[in-house]
């Protein structure tokens, strides 16, 4: 196991790791800033001052209702860092815990966990979080909670699989032998040693949930106004394409990058914590 | 063999049976009506009754769960409630878009994830390696339908080479015709192949690598054979059993996402049908179309699990003996 000192030292020289980071930590930074201060507050509506070039005033222009880009794209940066945050929060929250249960109990309880979660895999999500749009209304928490819905599995086959091979390591059977039972054990053994597994896991769902959330959100089901979420506002934008083609663009590179910064952190995330595997690669 | 695939065939049977359970049941666990739900909050008592009748759902719910799954299965579905046309009829007719477009942007997947995925692994650590890599990652990120938007804008907006979306029609006579329709495709096959490409490659350029390191390519080089040769004759063989499964997971993937895609061009497919659907609160194709995209997902990983009996031979001794 190496120490805390190597593991950041390694982190700092990685460079996905860095760039990652710098991205995740940008965006994290625009989440917590805007919720103090917008450039406008972003219910501003400005018709005369429709579909404005970038200007001094308007770094990024305004769209069809004079809003400032910027700050949509500032405080939209919210929604998806929300939506992540409760759609990972809800796999690991749910999964990890039917993952962990499977793994020490073996036997039928495995059997009947795995079953259901290789079928909630196979359905597709997206179809799951239409047909709730449908009979719920669209609106965030019900696309949040679909979203939600699909990490279970994947966090449940992520922890059992690395909970079966700690469990077949000598130190638990040592544990076993010195009198530890399955709940204490998979406590104090086998939750620290699959942590980085699921760490990595987690920063590849958080990016996924926000390109679902977008997708959502793009199709009007998502988050409803005046919430600026980044996937409606190219919806609007769409609309908008002849006169005003750059309104298309920000936010779909704000997702771009947002998911770019997570997929980077998460493969320097797997890299660093786990250096037989950098090896391998 | 033939245990193996009974196997699989059951699993996918009873697969089958449960996502329909599931979408029967989630529409049944609806916060109040079906009816009411279909008609809106101001619709009066009258015609909530009528439309429960017309609904059936004055009859109990395993009735019509039967009724709706045997009907299904023979093609006899119910009417839409705002086409007041059988759902079967919508789908094919819809599916008539959807599909073509799905297998467009499969063939586009296979063929550029296959090549650059073997190009890469044969690279490894180079520039090309490097180059394809970081491609892919940026594939990753981009969402499918910003993509699309981008495509727009650049084909549609700024050259002018084609039409910003619309779909003519497959036969002359509604003004359309193949080389049009086709036309109308290629972009959104596309904005839907690009994801797909950039994880297939991912996968193909790993699975060669790791099947590189074992021992039979080292005996097979060692035999005299060249590093090429053994990479046609022995290592792509044994390297496309993690790819199709993940070709698989893609197709299915690529139907579901081209929900999203067809409502960036206006595609009339399958996506544009749930999507209206959804807006005209018409649950029976709600549940129809996504029933169909289920059953179409499962079946297809059902022939991908018949599929690695035939490439992988290890397979067939394990489960048949």
């Amino acid at each position: 196991m190496p120490g805390k000192h190597s593991v950041w030292r390694r982190a700092l020289r990685h460079p996905s790791f860095v760039a990652g980071g710098a991205m995740v930590l940008l965006l994290v930074l625009c989440a917590v800033l805007s919720q103090f201060w917008s450039p406008y507050p972003v219910g501003d509506i400005d018709i005369p001052n429709k579909l404005a070039s970038p200007s001094a005033a308007h770094w990024l222009g305004t769209d069809s209702l004079g809003r400032d880009i910027g700050a949509l794209l500032w405080v939209g940066s919210q929604n998806s860092l929300l939506v992540g945050f409760i759609a990972v929060g809800i796999g690991l929250g749910v999964g990890v815990p039917l993952g962990l249960l499977a793994s020490a109990r073996r036997g039928w309880v495995e059997e009947v966990i795995m079953r259901v979660s290789d079928f909630t895999f196979a359905f597709p999500a997206l179809l799951l979080a239409i047909m709730l749009t449908a009979i719920y209304g669209p609106g965030l928490v019900v696309s949040i909670v679909a979203i939600g819905i699909f990490n279970i599995p994947v966090f449940a086959r992520i922890s059992r699989g690395a909970a079966n091979a700690v469990w077949s390591r000598d130190f638990t059977a040592a544990a076993r032998s010195a009198g530890q039972g399955p709940l204490a054990i998979t406590w104090v053994h086998v939750l620290p040693n699959i942590a980085s597994v699921l760490i990595v896991q987690a920063t590849i769902q958080f990016a996924i949930a926000i390109l679902a959330e977008a997708a959502l959100s793009y199709l009007g089901l998502g988050t409803q106004p005046p919430q600026p979420s980044w996937g409606r506002m190219l919806n609007e934008a769409q609309s908008q394409m002849f006169q005003a083609p750059m309104l298309a663009v920000y936010p779909g590179a704000a997702i771009a990058l947002a998911v770019l910064g997570l997929n980077l952190l998460g493969d320097g995330l797997r890299d660093v914590l786990d250096p037989r595997w950098a090896r391998q690669r | 063999m033939p245990l193996f695939v009974l196997r699989r065939l059951l699993s996918f049977i009873l697969t089958l049976l449960a996502t329909s359970v599931v979408v029967f049941a989630v529409l049944e666990l609806l916060p109040g009506n079906a009816a009411q739900v279909v008609l809106g909050e101001t619709a009066t008592a009258e015609s909530i009754a009528a439309m429960e009748d017309k609904l059936g759902l004055n009859q109990p719910a395993s009735t019509r769960y039967l009724n709706w799954m045997f009907g299904m299965l023979q093609g006899q579905t119910g009417l839409s409630i705002s086409y007041d046309t059988p759902t079967a009829q919508l789908m094919a007719e819809r599916m008539q878009v959807t599909l073509p477009l799905a297998v467009m942007a499969m063939g586009l997947t296979v063929a550029l994830a296959l090549a650059l995925g073997i190009y890469a692994a044969s690279q490894q650590n180079k520039v090309g390696d490097v180059g394809v890599m970081t491609l892919s990652q940026l594939g990753l990120a981009v969402p499918n339908f910003w993509l699309a938007i981008l495509l727009i804008l650049l084909f549609a907006v700024h050259l002018e080479w084609v039409s910003a979306g619309g779909f003519p029609g497959w036969s002359e006579d509604d003004g359309g015709g193949v080389v049009e329709a086709f036309k109308a495709l290629v972009l959104p096959a596309i904005a839907l192949a690009a994801v797909q490409t950039a994880i297939l490659t991912r996968v193909t350029r790993s699975a060669v690598l790791d099947t590189l390191r074992e021992d039979f390519v080292r005996t097979a080089r060692a035999k005299g054979l060249s590093r090429r040769q053994v990479l046609w004759a022995h290592v792509l063989r044994n390297a496309m059993i993690p790819v199709l499964t993940v070709m698989g997971l893609q197709f299915g993937n690529l139907i579901t996402s081209a929900i999203v895609i067809e409502n960036v061009f206006v595609l009339p497919g399958i996506g544009r049908l749930i999507f209206q659907a959804i807006a005209n609160r018409d649950l029976i194709v709600v549940r129809d179309v996504v029933m169909l995209l289920a059953a179409l997902v499962i079946l297809i990983n059902f022939c991908i699990d018949v599929l690695y009996a035939w490439i992988d031979p290890r397979l067939k001794v394990d489960h048949a003996g």
